[in-house]
């Protein structure tokens, strides 16, 4: 018994020391949630990292954590989707631009059965009115995410206002992830980026119920922490980085990915001018 | 129901099958726990040991103090070490934060009091049984601390464990300060909660069977190799 549970033991430590090689370059990037559950950062990694022998490490956090960790100079460079704070950002000093990558859009998801008649609406403004005035139970970000901001300019323009809702109104302050699993459980309606809707596993009844209106574009921009806040970060690096998100490999991957046959992200770079 | 079935055999699929993925996963987390708590234990067991013998002015606050700091809210203790170590905080010149250091020092930090409570306690019953003969013959401080250090190594043991049991289960902290960094800072725990995100709950559920088995093992291994429970008191 003895030697088997020294085995045992020694196979514990082989384990724990098996470390991974790393490449060369080493830079942190904070992205959105929403962004990493889409899976899209599964295919874009590895191709980054044999083309620029880059290892681009992920802070998943929603755009207010990551705005705050690019202030605070925890991350080389930051890729989210909330454009009054980008800009914010930029003008405040702590990114030296921004520079757009790529949109998906934004999705609501509610019951099957959609008791608020949100299929039948007509734009972003009237879904919403129809929630509004059926008050069937509806789960909400409430985590200062991108998603979440624009939940709320979405209820704004709608002639709403989120902080006098009743007890329907579930703001969860979690992930996309967290908040549908919320929704699945309570069977209410949500606001999603398509992505992460597409590539949920635990749908329970839950449907798409509304899409397509523009306003509900969402467009992820990319940028790079200043070095003149913080010495220490590796601008180089996120400069190489931008090359490479808004070069021809980067459009060919990011229009190519696919989740059961429906493109999730169009590619809109424009080249340095 | 289906859930757990589909996620005990993605546990089962998982170890067959050596999985890369999880090997490098579950290797940092035991990486991660056993160095924290090897830190934890040279702390808190002669702390225990001194609390012991040692008969000094803030003795009962400090016993008191570190009995409730046991209850230690994980996800407060991240949030200061988070604060601290960030590049705007006193400590970030060490670039610190988002690596495994920083999640050791996290759980050095909630397992010490665990340790340090529970080893006190079977040190002092052992101590009141001691301590008139250890008094007659006239031995030092540090005599006395290894004396009681050494012939309690059994209880000792048990409290090592529970520091082990606390650490290497523990989400809150080390999520803040680690990021659950593919590849640099993700740990089984970090792994369940991403998965439980994603919806994926059998693949979530399946991690923390091999969490749980892992726990297990480390546990028995210990316990077989210091032959507890077999041979007398000790």
């Amino acid at each position: 018994m003895k030697q088997l549970m020294t085995l045992l033991l020694g196979a514990l430590v082989a384990i724990s020391l098996s470390g991974k090689a790393q490449a060369a370059d080493v830079m942190r990037m904070a992205v959105t949630t929403s962004f990493h559950n889409s899976g899209l950062a599964d295919i874009l990694l590895p191709q980054i990292a044999e083309d620029l022998d880059l290892d681009v490490q992920l802070l998943v956090v929603g755009t207010g954590q990551a705005l705050r960790l690019g202030r605070a100079g925890d991350v080389d460079a930051i890729l989210v989707h909330s454009r009054a704070a980008e800009e914010a950002f930029v003008a405040e000093g702590f990114g030296t631009h921004r520079r757009e990558i790529m949109y998906n859009d934004f999705v609501f998801v509610g019951p099957d059965t959609d008791p608020a008649g949100l299929r039948e609406a007509s734009s972003a403004a009237d879904a919403l009115a129809r929630i509004a005035a059926a008050e069937p139970a509806f789960v909400s970000r409430g985590d200062d995410s991108g998603t979440h901001k624009k939940e709320l300019s979405l209820w704004a323009e709608a002639g709403q206002d989120a902080a006098s809702f009743g007890r329907w109104y579930n703001a969860v302050g979690a992930g996309m992830g967290a908040a549908l699993n919320t929704a699945a459980g309570l069977n209410a309606y949500v606001l999603s980026d398509r992505a992460s809707w597409l590539n949920f596993g635990n749908k329970a009844d839950l449907a798409l119920v509304f899409a397509g209106d523009p306003v509900l574009f969402n467009q992820y921009a990319y940028l790079p922490v200043n070095p003149a806040k913080h010495a220490h970060v590796k601008h180089d690096l996120a400069l190489k980085l931008e090359g490479w998100l808004t070069s021809d490999t980067a459009k060919g991957l990011i229009n190519g990915y696919t989740i059961g046959g429906e493109t999730l992200f169009v590619f809109n770079a424009t080249p340095e001018g | 129901m289906g859930d757990l079935w589909s996620g005990l055999l993605q546990a089962f699929w998982l170890v067959i099958t050596f999985d890369p993925e999880l090997v490098e996963i579950a290797g940092r987390s035991l990486r991660i726990t056993l160095t924290a708590l090897v830190i934890a234990s040279l702390i808190a067991l002669p702390l225990a040991a001194l609390l012991a013998v040692r008969r000094f002015r803030w003795r009962r606050t400090v016993i008191a103090l570190m009995n409730a700091l046991m209850g230690l809210p994980p996800v407060v203790v991240g949030l200061v070490v988070y604060v601290l170590l960030s590049r705007s905080g006193p400590f970030g010149v060490m670039g610190l934060l988002f690596t495994p250091t920083a999640m050791i020092i996290a759980q050095v930090i909630i397992i010490v009091p665990l340790i340090a409570s529970i080893a006190h306690q079977s040190l002092r019953e052992l101590w009141t049984e001691y301590h008139d003969l250890l008094i007659s013959i006239n031995v030092t401080q540090g005599q006395k601390i290894r004396t009681l250090l050494w012939d309690a190594r059994r209880a000792l043991l048990t409290a090592t464990l529970a520091g082990f049991g606390r650490a290497i289960g523990e989400v809150g902290a080390i999520m803040i300060v680690g990021g659950n960094i593919d590849h640099a800072t993700r740990v089984l725990t970090t792994a369940i909660a991403l998965e439980t995100g994603r919806g994926d709950f059998a693949l979530a559920l399946g991690l923390g069977f091999v969490l749980i088995a892992l726990a297990v093992t480390v546990n028995l291994a210990i316990h077989w190799l210091g032959r507890t429970e077999r041979e007398g008191r000790w």
